[in-house]
This record gives structure tokens, C-alpha cells and sequence, in this order.
């Protein structure tokens, strides 16, 4: 089934952290008590935009103490689908939405001795509730966090406070700038990294890790994805017997659903895997945006992941 | 009487040398020793980076301690034992930075031992390269008295503790690095069936 059971939420609280990301608390409808989840897991959202439904995941920062309330954190990027500045401009405190069980892709490992958390930007999200866990059980790590400049950290104060010497903050405008090449060589055996923020600062930092000879099962990364757009194309769903067309701001995934057709997710983000698809024929260029298929499964033409990838062409004919 | 197709019977992926590590750790055992001679030989270059410890067989086969020293490793252990060689590699992981490869090569029951010391350094168990060669010997833990008995050949086989005889299991715990036996005569005292030569 597509992402599971649902849950029907509203707004009760809005936070401008910075000029460009606002931290939203979310409790269920009915009052009762959120599921706990697990450090490094995140939510897919669902808005009701005028015309059309639009789900983005987003990584929870924390459940309230009495569980009765999720944060979420949302950068505003006008060059997406609409999906964050939707949360932006028209979610206010009241707003009803819908969320899907948290799901975590993004676990910390158990066995590991040490952890060494990395953020970027809003990927500081999974990260803060990481590092809240990893301090609860009393394991060793540290916390490297890159922003844009002091008005841009999300979460830079709140680290501070409750993580201490533990956090060291990097900011562009001051040219600073996390140090791989320093810091991975000398960690003991049993650390774990694990990096979320925008693609080049995964890539390097996953690149420093290589060059370290750390092992890949030390190394973690949860990318944060967003679909992008692109020029609109038909739409058939072979076994469903539904054609229908994909809008230049909707994701392949969001025009299968708004037919009428359940499709497997998880992620939402081009990771997991579970969105994997059958392409039975199509008239144009398969634009493979996630980072789950290998090249030759890409350039076979033969599968898509329909949370991020698209059609330049005419006519996409899926085996749905 | 082999009871098998249990999951947890551990795979050997051979041991191939990581190029991108920045240090080699290498546990051989006995036979184990032709298996390091094999991946390193191939990669001359990663010597420089080895620390090699080598406990020559406990049963059976020749020592192969001056190959391993002609090899001539950053860092060579000979040691007269597996337990006095782990020893020495927990020392060694205590202090070991996360470029660190851990290799492990030999008989099962050493293998296990390396691993389950690799795990408990924190040590994700995908990355330990590990090479089975010599003598099928398994380390057998009698869920019973949970004694250790080694070089364990044959099933049933008789714990070296209790003196209960045992079923050799293909049930195998990577914590300790040992197979379970378990009672075979618990239904019927006394009937045991007769021992089968089936890890030589
Ligand atoms: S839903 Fe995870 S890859 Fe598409």
C-alpha cells in the first residue's frame, strides 16, 4: 500500500526560524497521541492546493513530551512544485493537512561506538532529532553544521544550547567550511556518519569519507530530493486503462494518484526504492532524477522512479 | 545427522584486499596464512600499510610464520595462540582510527573470534573480510552448561564440560563466534546415534 495509514492533522503552532524556514507543529485531529517515532524519520505531508493535491516528505524534528505534537521544518524553495511555498503562504495555524506514518530511511546504527552527524542548510532537520537521541542514551558524537550565514542557521542556537561544545557551526559568508579532509581520518573505529543537506555537500562529504577509507557501511546520507517540474506530457496507466496528463508543477506520482490509482511510496525523495515502476513504451526522453537505479537500469529505459522522474516527450505509457 | 539450512550459518566472501583502506588488519590462522599470502600478494603495495597477526594451526598443518615474515608486513605478530592473538587485536582495535580494514583468515571457530572482537569494537560485521581455509572444525557452545568446545569435528560430539552429548547445529551465533549444540538424547536417554565425521 502507498505510504500506509494516514493521519488527519492541524496546525496549532507557526515559528519563523529564519527569513526562509518555518517550523510547523502538527497535532492529530482527533487529540489523540502521535506515534513515537525513531531519530532520522520523516512524514510525507499532504496539501489540498486549489486544483490538485501535493505531497512533499518532510523529516521530523521532535514529538512534544506528552506526544501530542510533531515539528516539522520547511524551507521555502520558489523553483519547486509549489509544495513549500504552498506551507509558506497558505498554511496557517488551524490548517488542516494529512500526514502518513512516520517512516525512517534514515536510521542511526546501534552498534556503532560514535556518531558524527553533518548538516547542511534545512538538512539540519533529521539531524537535530539525531542528536537529541544520541544524547538521551548517552552515546559519544558530534555535531557539524553548515549554514548560509548566522540569520540562515535553523536550529544553530537551539544546538548550542542543549548540545554544547559537541556542535561546531560553519558559515558561508565566512568562508568556513567542514574540514573532511581534518576530521574523518582520525575517528576512532565504530564511528558512523551520517550527512543530510544539499548534493554537493553530500558528495563531498561522502567523498572525504572514501579518501579516509572509511567502509560504505559506515557512511549514511539521506538527500533531500525535490521533484522538479518540467513541461507537461500524457499519461497512460496500462492495466488501469486511464489516460490522463502529468502537469508541468506535478510530479508523475501526483498525477497517478490524482487518476484515482494507488501507487507504492515511501520516500518520496528518490531513495527507497519502493516507487520503482515498469515503463511499457513512451514517445520522448526518460528524465531520471533519483538516485535508487543504476545507470544501466537508466539508460535501459525500461524502469522509472515516478516520485522525481519525468517525461520530455509526448506520451509515457506505464505498466500501473 | 547435519541439520541445515539455517540462515545464520555465516558467509565467506573471500578475502579480498580493500585498496581504499588506509590500514590493513590481518588475523590469520594456520591454513589461513596461504589466504593472506594470495590477497596481498596480489597488491604488494598495501604492505607497507599491514599489521598481520598469525597464530599457526591448532590442529593440523604446517607454520607458515617465515612466508608471512618474507612478505615483510609494516607490522608482524606471531603469536602461540588464537586466544593470545586476540588479545593482542583487541589491543590493537582499541586504538584503531576508522581507515582500518579488518581481515580475518583460518578455521571457522578463529574467524568467529575475530569477528565477534570486530564487533564489539564497533565494527560493522559487512565490512570484515573474511577467507575460510584449513580444516572444517567448528567451535561448538553446549546451550546447556554453555561450555566452549573447539576443533569440533564430528556430531554428535561430547561437551568438553558437561558430557552431554551434543547435536551440532548449523545454528550459529556471530557474538560468540560458535555453533550450538544441543542435547540429542534428552527425548530418550541414552540413545545416541553414532558420531559422523562431518566438519574434518
Ligand atoms: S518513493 Fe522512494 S524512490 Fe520513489
Amino acid at each position: 500500500m502507498s505510504g500506509g495509514v494516514e493521519i488527519g492533522v492541524r496546525v496549532v503552532s507557526i515559528e519563523q526560524a529564519t527569513p526562509t524556514v518555518k517550523r510547523f507543529s502538527l497535532a492529530a485531529r482527533d487529540r489523540s497521541p502521535l506515534p513515537v517515532f525513531s531519530a532520522g524519520s520523516h512524514v510525507v505531508v499532504a496539501m489540498d492546493a486549489d486544483d490538485r493535491r501535493i505531497k512533499n516528505p518532510y523529516s521530523l524534528i521532535d514529538r512534544s513530551a506528552d506526544g501530542s505534537t510533531y515539528r516539522i521544518g520547511v524551507l521555502r524553495t520558489p523553483q519547486s512544485r509549489g509544495g513549500s511555498v504552498f506551507m509558506h503562504d497558505r498554511v496557517e495555524v488551524g490548517s488542516e493537512l494529512t500526514i502518513t506514518m512516520p517512516v525512517n530511511l534514515f536510521p542511526l546504527n546501534r552498534t556503532g561506538r560514535k556518531h558524527l552527524l553533518i548538516a547542511g542548510g534545512i538538512g539540519v532537520t533529521p539531524i537535530y532529532a539525531m542528536a537529541e537521541e544520541l544524547a538521551r542514551q548517552s552515546f559519544a558524537y558530534e555535531i557539524h553544521y553548515a549554514m548560509r550565514d548566522a540569520a540562515h542557521g535553523a536550529f544553530a542556537d537551539e544546538l548550542v544550547a542543549r548540545h554544547g561544545d559537541k556542535v561546531r557551526l560553519y558559515r558561508d559568508d565566512c568562508q568556513e567550511v567542514i574540514a573532511v579532509d581534518r576530521i574523518l581520518p582520525h575517528q576512532p573505529l565504530g564511528t558512523h556518519l551520517y550527512v543530510c543537506g544539499p548534493e554537493g555537500m553530500i558528495d563531498a562529504i561522502l567523498k572525504g569519507g572514501r579518501a579516509a577509507g572509511w567502509p560504505e557501511e559506515n557512511l549514511h546520507a539521506e538527500r533531500f530530493l525535490a521533484p522538479p517540474g518540467g513541461s507537461p506530457f500524457a499519461l497512460t496507466l496500462a492495466k488501469a486503462g486511464i489516460t490522463t496528463e502529468v502537469r508541468s508543477d506535478q510530479s508523475l506520482l501526483e498525477a497517478i494518484e490524482a487518476a484515482g490509482v494507488d501507487a507504492p511510496f515511501l520516500c518520496r525523495g528518490g531513495a527507497c526504492g519502493q516507487c520503482e515502476t515498469t515503463v511499457v513504451s513512451c514517445d520522448g526522453e526518460l528524465v531520471h532524477n533519483d538516485h535508487f537505479l543504476s545507470d544501466e537500469e537508466k539508460a535501459s529505459g525500461t524502469k522509472i522512479m515516478t516520485c522525481v522522474s519525468r517525461l520530455k516527450g509526448r506520451e509515457l505509457v506505464l505498466d500501473l | 545427522m547435519l541439520v541445515s539450512n539455517i540462515k545464520s550459518r555465516p558467509v565467506y566472501g573471500g578475502l579480498k584486499v580493500d585498496v581504499a583502506a588506509r590500514r590493513h588488519l590481518v588475523a590469520a590462522e594456520g591454513e589461513g596464512a596461504l589466504a593472506v599470502i594470495d590477497a596481498f600478494g596480489a597488491h604488494p603495495e598495501a604492505l607497507a600499510r599491514t599489521t598481520l597477526l598469525y597464530a599457526a594451526g591448532g590442529s593440523a598443518g604446517e607454520d607458515h610464520a617465515a612466508r608471512l615474515a618474507a612478505f615483510r608486513p609494516d607490522d608482524l605478530f606471531v603469536m602461540p595462540s588464537q586466544p593470545t592473538l586476540i588479545t593482542r587485536l583487541n589491543v590493537i582495535l582499541n586504538t584503531a582510527t576508522m581507515g582500518t580494514r579488518l581481515y580475518a583468515a583460518g578455521v571457522e571457530g578463529f574467524i568467529g573470534s575475530v569477528v565477534a572482537a570486530g564487533m564489539a569494537h564497533g565494527v560493522d560485521q559487512a565490512s570484515i573480510r573474511t577467507e575460510h581455509r584449513g580444516s572444517l572444525a567448528r567451535r561448538v557452545q553446549c546451550v546447556h552448561c554453555k561450555g566452549m568446545t573447539e576443533n569440533v569435528t564430528v556430531s554428535p560430539v561430547t561437551c568438553s564440560h558437561c558430557g552431554i552429548p551434543l547435536l551440532v547445529r548449523d545454528h550459529y551465533s556471530r557474538r560468540l563466534g560458535a555453533f550450538q549444540g544441543v542435547s540429542i538424547d534428552a527425548e530418550t536417554p541414552g540413545d545416541v546415534p553414532p558420531a559422523e565425521e562431518l566438519y574434518a
